[in-house]
């Protein structure tokens, strides 16, 4: 049991004891990218490997003497592209190897556990540059990890790990040398701003909430991460999930509240698994429930799993959920600081804010603010995803460019493509295209061009993506997970769908970009809760930047990207067509006439552009005329 | 009319997370994962025993997308639609499996309890789009032809 100060110090000094007992660690990624591609079955075999090895420990104990050698499993390593992911770790040494398989186990373990080579086949590359330690590949050598320092380091299922890289520090510091004032003022200071969307600064919340005449508050993390094409807060619970918890026991210890909530989104289950694993490990050593570290703090933790709507990523919708209720909006004021949880004060973050408290207390404000820009301060966790080369998860400081973003980390498009356009903030936000490759990524300057930060999805589209499609996919999300509560975001995205659908189908009319702009700004000005309020800016954002493609859907019933399969036009190429007649026999409309063995022919007016024909035709001599 | 055995295992369920009604979703989503269906007459067993309407009990559990009150597959498949693995062509993948076992928008579930198809907005492995995953095992890098190996491999009672 951990219950005063000087028995965290005795737990950190042992801890880090142990750790430098390791001559050797395999750490092995287990982020949910890493465990899809198989790196459990890479785990369970360097425990096979290592178990017979002499002089080879597995489990996190004090040993006697003689080598040591841990198998871990870490947070998302980063390239979840090249998964699965095994860094050797010696001393301060590491080796980075990509695309592992169980075959290669052996291999990497005679050479570079047991010895000091490498195994060149399975480093990273990048035109023709071969690299071996993790921090010199590019993709993560121009990042700045804060909040993802401990992820893919550490095995995230130890707390004496945690607590031997500094874990708690920031905790006792809170605890013992300053007053809540003080903390909340120091979080102020630092000018954190709230990572789920929304940039409102968290230090102004906390001292709301603790302004408050009622004394019984609540801690709420928000870690039901629903925008598509994201998976930031779920890497940060699954890789740091007692950073997450300090962050919040910080906010709790300022704002005098005892229970604090984390409501993860169902689609995690390997967030929840770790959370609860953490919270478990936490009460048992005493760190979490009554009279933490002798004082008279008191703090329990609970976990909320989401059952899938993504409205309750909105705040009010989120505590009603909690309190077991449809997860639907209410009218504001009052605001969650005042009445939020069971109508009781209550402070709600996201994953991500809390888990850059621990930093900002323990190094200071004017630490952090030596990091990104100066209205948004620190730096901000993206996930890369889309066509480009080096999926994965990313931290930069905030007003970082796209263009470094996406060409120096992301090591350009996929294929060399052209790049087309990039969707910041997924169905709340908008897209950037080649003019605003240089804008500083930070909450302010993005908002100028139409988009927002938002949660931190990156999504990097080239020319083969029509943007009446994913304008219309776009949509169709927001449509769907309307709660229905107000008009304008229930009855506004149906209708905004209904338009985009008939464009997408060819059948719209250049009225209907009229209306479909009338539209979003109605939704965007008279919905209830942010969402609806945000749920047509992906359409007003590609209407802007992208209205000649819509046009052409209209007028030249052509889709440039050729996406769209109403506006496919199948002919059948008389050089390559035999004649077989396998075409007419699938065309469930009889467009397609023809004497046997001589060439087909597609009538484009009965045509309805299915695509059974390409599908069916065994010489390729079907195809889609430019 | 359900056994016994079901009610036995609701209450064991109630118990461990109070009879109050912040209970409901939690308990819900046990009895969930315990019969891979919400059947109708344990949510009603489950309002009385916690205090609240039949009505509140069933305008949660119609809200969340997650309830189901209709049985599921032994199997139930969730492929990614979120916009990563959309761009990357995650429907044609959707296609192939309904194509597969014979399935639609509709009709979501194999008549031999076998499988279940859904889509789902993100699995946050967008790395490795286009996504699907099976009960809770996610299945990187999909393509129409590997969606289809894996229902084979499950049809033959092995691990995909």
């Amino acid at each position: 049991m951990i219950q005063t100060k000087e028995a965290l110090a005795q737990v950190r000094e042992d801890a880090k004891k142990t750790l430098g007992s390791y001559d050797c660690r395999i750490l092995v990624c287990s982020g949910t990218g890493c465990i899809a591609t198989g790196s459990e079955k890479i785990y369970e075999k360097f425990l096979e490997i290592t178990k017979d090895a002499p002089g080879v420990v597995l489990e996190f104990a004090p040993h006697e003497q003689g080598a040591h050698v841990g198998v871990k499993k870490t947070g998302c390593q980063g390239i979840c592209e090249l998964g699965p992911l095994v860094r050797i770790q010696k001393g301060d040494q590491a080796i980075q190897y990509t695309k592992v398989q169980p075959e290669d186990c052996e291999e990497i373990f005679k050479s570079s556990v047991q010895g000091d080579e490498v195994v060149e086949r399975l480093l990273y590359r990048q035109n023709d540059t071969v690299y071996k330690k993790p921090e010199e590949i590019p993709f993560i050598a121009k990042q700045t990890r804060l909040v993802l320092e401990n992820c893919g380091k550490f095995d995230a299922e130890s707390l004496d790990e945690y607590i031997a890289s500094g874990g708690f520090k920031a905790l006792e510091k809170a605890m013992f040398e300053l007053t809540p004032e003080q903390i909340i003022d120091e979080v102020d200071k630092s000018g954190l701003r709230g990572r789920g969307g929304g940039g409102f600064p968290a230090g102004r919340k906390w001292k709301q909430v603790a302004g408050q005449k009622e004394t019984v508050r609540y801690v709420v993390c928000n870690g039901d991460e629903g925008d598509p094409g994201a998976f930031m807060d779920g890497s940060v619970m699954e890789g740091d999930p007692y950073r997450l918890i300090e962050g919040m026991m910080i906010a709790a210890y300022a704002v005098k509240a005892r229970d604090g909530y984390i409501y993860v989104r169902a689609e995690y289950p390997m967030s929840v698994k770790r959370l609860r694993h953490a919270i478990a490990e936490l009460e048992e050593r005493g760190l979490l429930g009554d009279n933490i570290l002798g004082s008279d703090f008191c703090f329990h933790m609970h976990i909320n799993r989401g059952a899938g709507a993504f409205v309750c990523g909105e705040g009010s919708a989120l505590t009603a959920s909690i309190e077991g209720n449809r997860g639907m909006p209410r009218v504001k004021p009052p605001r969650t600081v005042e009445k939020g949880l069971w109508e009781k004060p209550t402070v709600l973050n996201n994953v991500e804010t809390y888990a850059n408290v621990p930093k900002i207390v323990l190094n200071g404000a004017d630490w952090y603010r030596g990091y990104g820009t100066e209205g948004s301060p620190g730096t901000k966790t993206f996930s890369l995803t889309g066509s480009i080369q080096n999926t994965g998860l990313i931290e930069v400081p905030m007003g970082t460019t796209l263009r470094e973003i996406i060409f120096d980390i992301g090591g350009g498009l996929k294929g060399g493509a052209k790049f087309k356009a990039v969707q910041i903030g997924g169905p709340s936000g908008g897209c950037l295209t080649e003019e605003h490759l240089d804008v500083p990524l930070d909450f302010d300057s993005v908002k100028k061009y139409g988009a927002i930060v938002g949660s931190g999805g990156l999504v990097v589209m080239d020319e083969h993506t029509c943007m009446v499609e994913v304008a219309r996919f776009f949509m169709s999300f927001t449509q769907r997970e309307s709660c229905g509560k107000c008009v304008p975001c229930r009855e506004g995205t149906k209708r905004m769908l209904e338009i985009l659908e008939k464009i997408v189908a060819g059948k719209g009319t250049l009225e209907d970009l009229d209306r479909l702009e009338e539209l979003g700004e109605m939704v965007k000005n008279m919905a209830l809760c942010g969402l609806g309020k945000s749920a047509p800016l992906p359409v007003l954002s590609t209407l802007r930047l992208f209205r000649k493609e819509y046009e052409e859907h209209i007028v030249d019933h052509k889709c440039r990207a050729k996406v769209c399969q109403a506006m496919k036009t199948y002919v059948i190429d008389p050089e390559l067509c035999k004649g077989c007649s396998k075409c007419a026999k699938n065309c469930p409309v009889g467009a397609i006439t023809g004497e046997l063995k001589k060439p087909f022919t597609i009538d484009p007016q009965k045509c309805i552009h299915c695509g059974a024909c390409k599908e069916n035709c065994a010489f390729g001599a079907v195809h889609i005329e430019d | 009319m359900l056994d016994q055995s079901y009610y036995r295992k609701v209450d064991e369920i109630i118990e461990s997370y109070g009879k109050k009604s912040s209970s409901l979703i939690p308990i819900m989503q046990d009895i969930q994962e315990e019969y891979r269906y919400l059947p109708g007459e344990l949510l009603t067993y489950v309002a009385g025993q916690i205090g609240i309407t039949e009505a509140k009990a069933y305008s949660v559990a119609t809200f969340y997308e997650n309830f189901s009150f209709e049985a599921k597959g032994k199997y139930v498949i969730k492929v990614c639609d979120g916009t990563a693995c959309h761009v990357r062509k995650s429907m044609p993948v959707l296609e192939a499996l309904y194509k597969k076992l014979g399935l639609s928008k509709k009709k979501k579930t194999t008549d031999d309890m076998m499988f279940t198809v859904e889509t789902v907005s993100c699995l946050g492995a967008c790395g490795l789009a286009p996504t699907m995953m099976v009960n809770e095992d996610v299945h990187p890098r999909m393509t129409p032809e590997k969606a289809e190996e894996v229902i084979e491999k499950l049809r033959g009672g092995g691990d995909a």
